[in-house]
């Protein structure tokens, strides 16, 4: 897996429908990210403000859940540039709380949440136009594009992260422990 | 007392006759996942995670129903068995609404615990998300039955231990329900001594007892040998 000049490995992390837990728990691998860094290139990421998701990656880790077509159009472009996808978490993985909208009408939802409630609402020309329109159903990753790893976890523990990441620049396959697979 | 002989792992064993295949099978010492099991109530079969292979015949059997007979052969552990088990645990997940991180038992559910142990990192089937309300119309206690997966522990615990028989079940396959009474609030079922047997016995949490939050409902199932082994052979267990 190692496939840019500098010899690394082009790791890129997504954030769709998700609270960002699982990228703190990325950073709570706290003095172990130092290796990771001196192995890995992040080609893109929220945490590294790159504006276009780029050819070419190795790894991918994707947060949250497919809430809307912004996320599923990224994750269909994630699918087709990256070697290797991992739904990073629950959410991804289950839908996990953002997927609890899916017992609500949508619509009714976006009426509650945007325009019923106090304060001024935005124009109704906003939902839809420059806001990405909700899917009707929170979807978790691999009912939207073929997912390699699951990585469950709410978040995942910075030792199972660690796990897949160790596994995975050795090139085997990842096999998380019993402990490791738990939901939550 | 009759004794039979069989072959469990390819390990010839002698059980009791009329004694359950899984009962025989956790005599050896052998690990076998259950979900609807629970020592002190009646078996049931309703998981079907306990079921194995009966050489000679083509389909499974779940082994909590299933008494020993002489000269049975069986296997408890194959790929058949593991991949129908990851089965009927991905239908649980997706029949209803398992977030984990928003339950009370996080970390202390059986449901959760079992899908670990079998290796089921993510669901094939599609959520169902069907539109499910809580009851919380107990005084003590609260059912969630999004996150009931219609074990009937708590049914039994009720009608077989505290002899109230509140709780029963309503409808079938999916519109199936644990109801208290005959389907009224929980809260309103005038035969309910809120003993709180069923929250204990639940495996999940979809029984919990009122105020509890994520991941702090601690359930005890040993009381239950506890309390029968008091009652009937007078056998109490201070400690």
């Amino acid at each position: 897996m190692t496939t840019t000049a500098s010899n690394k490995v082009r790791l890129a992390t997504a954030w769709f429908g998700g609270c960002a837990g699982c990228h703190m728990s990325l950073l709570d691998l706290d003095e172990r990210l130092i290796d990771v860094v001196g192995l890995v290139d992040i080609v893109y990421s929220p945490v590294a403000d790159i504006k276009v998701f780029p050819e070419g990656v190795d790894v991918t880790l994707v947060e949250g859940a497919c809430c809307n077509d912004e996320n599923v159009h990224l994750a269909h472009e994630v699918r087709e540039r990256s070697k290797i996808v991992i739904a990073f978490g629950d959410c991804a993985v289950t839908g996990n709380v953002p997927s609890m909208r899916n017992r609500l009408d949508r619509d009714q939802m976006i009426n509650s949440v945007y325009f019923e409630g106090p304060g001024k609402p935005p124009p109704t020309s906003v939902l839809g136009h420059f806001l990405p329109t909700l899917i009707p159903k929170v979807l978790p990753l691999h009912q939207v594009i073929p997912v390699d790893i699951f990585l469950p976890g709410c978040p995942p523990d910075p030792e199972r992260i660690w796990a897949a990441i160790v596994a995975l620049l050795k090139g085997e396959p990842v096999l998380l422990p019993e402990e490791m697979r738990s939901f939550g | 007392m009759s004794v039979v002989t069989l072959t469990i792992n390819d390990k010839l064993v002698s059980a009791q006759a009329g004694q359950s295949l899984l009962s025989a099978i956790k005599d050896q010492g052998i690990d076998i996942p259950t979900l609807c099991c629970l020592e002190g109530l009646t078996d049931w079969g309703g998981c079907r995670l306990c079921m194995v292979e009966v050489v000679g015949s083509p389909r499974l059997v779940a082994s909590c129903v299933t008494p020993v007979a002489e000269g049975m052969v069986i296997q408890t552990e194959s790929q058949r068995l593991t991949a129908y088990r990851k089965m009927i645990v991905e239908l649980l997940l997706s029949e209803r609404n398992h977030i984990c991180a928003s339950c009370v038992m996080n970390g202390g559910c059986e449901l959760q615990s079992v899908a670990a142990k079998l290796g089921v990192d993510h669901v094939r089937y599609d959520y169902l998300c069907p539109d499910l309300p809580m009851d919380a119309s107990h005084e003590r206690n609260v059912m969630d039955p999004n996150r009931c997966i219609l074990c009937t522990r708590c049914v039994r615990v009720c009608d077989q231990v505290e002899g109230a028989h509140t709780l029963d079940v309503m409808g079938r396959g999916i519109q199936q329900r644990v109801i208290a009474g005959l389907n009224q609030a929980w809260g309103t079922s005038r035969s309910c001594t809120k003993c709180g047997k069923c929250v204990q016995v639940c495996p999940t949490g979809a029984l919990f007892k009122k105020g509890a939050t994520a991941a702090e409902m601690e359930k005890q199932h040993d009381f239950l040998i506890w309390i029968l082994d008091g009652r009937e052979k007078k056998i109490w267990r201070w400690s």
